[in-house]
């Protein structure tokens, strides 16, 4: 996290902008996820439209832009959250693997099963901790109880969450901090071992020593998992993203790797988002 | 947007400190007036609760002993107890209960987690609740059409399924309502784990629901234990003993509305002892609700 300071007003250097300064240059990966003309209705009410961008292999993605621009739409439309709600359609491609996750013969369960998801509030379910992260475990594998417990100890782990609550397992999960059952909701969103992770706003619920912690955290599942994150913080976006897509009224504005958006945005609307004079 | 009031701006006269300590003597008169409708309205309602439940207290008492519990109804002046209508109570609200709690908790999931917003859900929830507000002596007979005129008589049976009718849309009601309080993040997060959705339901919203689902079949339970009208109609009564649910049934509403209405004195105290044991039930229940109902979150 050496390059993730804030910078006061008064530096002008090249690496910021705005006084937002952006981690150094990166070579972005090859695409996990290839979304092409991608289109969202609400009803008749396009609210994406025709998008294009890939989101590179284990690295993150940070997507910004003002309240309604889309940004959290097109999350949901990675792993289909939006078939729960009828009126809600998707045209256009997302490929993961050869497979449109649009289309209409997509198996759900699997893809959600692929693609996990951390939500703005901590989601807990009214159950013990070790129960929490079974549960979606159980879903989609048969393991033995010592498998089970080392899954969970692993998941657990890889949150950042396993020392303080190894001992009370079997407390209920209601009982945590809200930071903790954040870092409880990853948990279980990565002991399914899916291959990308979005996460929307996640830290925008919590302090900030926790949103501290799920950031060193996001910057550390980047080596296993591709993550795609929904901010209203720049800052955080400068800190985790690699590559940054900015999105205003439903259209993608500009996308290109973290250091070169917040040095030398093209469009002019994404330099007045990033230096805060609108949104 | 450059429109801006600055201070020194406001629009309007200047503020009249006489008009306004005017309009403060008036605000207190008005609030006193209103406090005192309220406070006096409250009281009224308490001292009718209150009357009603001193005498029933000191009749019921004055009544109760041991026979209450271990006879049977016997003819007046030959000191009979009130076991029969008991049990008959017992086993037609638990019967109720048991059969009406099933389809009530489905009906309510269908609508909550299925039906939102379609117009069949709609339907459905407006026939609920025109159910769940009809005179429960319209259940009485709308059961004894269909299963007392056609079966040859009242039975047991009979008043199980009326009060069944009358467990189902409070059931429904509790449940929906309980479910529709679960907020959709917390669905999303199951689905988004890959969850098929009947998982969802039964693992994580009914578990989420459960204390206010139970505090619902509680109060459908209360309900039922007093409801006379649609076991006039159905189980009918019956003074003696009889747990044979294809016969007439004792009930305690039912031996309070023959018994109170009778010119006998032994008679009335029994039924005295019968409101009393009612009253006690439905209040214990209700106080079992409440704490469930308070012990979430």
């Amino acid at each position: 996290m050496s390059s993730t300071t804030e910078t006061g007003t008064t530096e002008t250097g090249n690496q910021s902008f705005g006084g937002v300064q952006a981690r150094s240059e990166v070579a972005l990966n090859p695409p996990r996820i290839a979304i092409k003309n991608l289109d969202f209705f609400y009803g008749d009410n396009r609210a994406l439209k025709s998008i294009d961008f890939n989101i590179p292999e284990r690295q993150v993605t940070g997507m910004i832009g003002p309240s309604g621009c889309g940004k959290s739409t097109l999350l949901r439309v990675l792993n289909r959250m939006y078939s729960l709600y009828p009126g809600q359609r998707a045209t256009g491609e997302a490929m993961i693997d050869g497979m449109n996750i649009v289309g209409h013969d997509t198996d759900l369960n699997a893809l959600r099963a692929k693609i996990g998801m951390v939500f703005q509030k901590p989601t807990p379910f009214p159950m013990t901790i070790y129960e929490n992260i079974a549960f979606g475990i159980r879903l989609h594998e048969k393991l033995s109880r010592a498998q089970m417990d080392e899954r969970i100890e692993w998941a657990l782990s890889r949150a950042a969450i396993w020392d303080e609550v190894k001992d009370r397992l079997d407390a209920s999960a209601l009982g945590l901090s809200g930071g903790q059952q954040q870092r409880l909701c990853i948990a279980r969103t990565i002991a399914v071992r899916p291959e990308v992770i979005l996460f929307d706003e996640p830290t925008s619920a919590l302090d900030p020593i926790s949103t501290l912690k799920i950031e060193e955290l996001i910057d550390e599942l980047k080596r296993d998992f591709t993550i795609v994150i929904v901010t209203h913080n720049m800052q955080q976006a400068a800190r985790c993203a690699d590559q940054v897509a900015f999105f205003y009224l439903g259209e993608l504005i500009e996308v290109a790797p973290a250091a070169q958006m917040f040095t030398a945005p093209k469009h002019a609307k994404t330099q007045e988002y990033i230096t805060g004079r609108f949104g | 947007m450059s429109i801006s009031l600055s201070a020194g701006a406001v629009p309007g006269p200047r503020k009249d400190p006489e008009v306004a300590a005017a309009l403060g003597r008036r605000r207190k008169r008005v609030d006193i007036i209103i406090r005192s409708l309220c406070v006096g309205a409250t009281l009224v309602g308490l001292a009718f609760l209150a009357s009603i439940l001193i005498t029933l207290t000191y009749r019921g008492f004055e009544a109760m002993n041991l026979r209450v519990f271990t006879e049977v109804t016997a003819p007046p002046g030959s000191e009979g107890g009130l076991l029969n209508a008991i049990v008959g109570s017992l086993i037609q609200a638990s019967l109720g209960t048991l059969i009406g709690t099933p389809i009530g908790m489905l009906v309510g999931t269908y609508l909550a987690e299925y039906a939102r917003g379609s117009k069949f859900g709609n339907l459905v929830r407006f026939v609920s609740d025109i159910l769940l507000s009809a005179p429960s002596i319209l259940i009485g007979l709308f059961v004894y059409q269909i299963l007392v005129l056609p079966f040859g008589g009242f039975s047991g049976w009979a008043g199980v399924v009326a009060l069944a009718v009358i467990v189902i849309p409070v059931v429904v009601r509790t449940t929906e309502d309980m479910l529709t309080l679960i907020p959709n993040t917390l669905r999303e997060a199951v689905i988004g784990l890959g969850s098929p959705k009947w998982k969802m339901i039964v693992f994580i919203c009914w578990k989420s629901a459960l204390s206010g689902i139970i505090t619902g079949i509680l109060l459908a339970i209360a309900r039922v234990a007093g409801e006379t009208a649609p076991l006039l109609f159905t189980s009918l009564g019956n003074n003696a003993w009889s747990v044979d649910l294809t016969k007439p049934m004792a009930s305690l509403p039912i031996a309070i509305y023959s018994m109170a209405g009778s010119p006998f004195e032994d008679w009335i105290a029994l039924a005295w002892a019968g409101a009393l044991l009612i009253t006690l039930g439905v209040l214990s229940l209700n106080i079992l609700a409440r704490t469930l109902l308070r012990g979430r979150k």
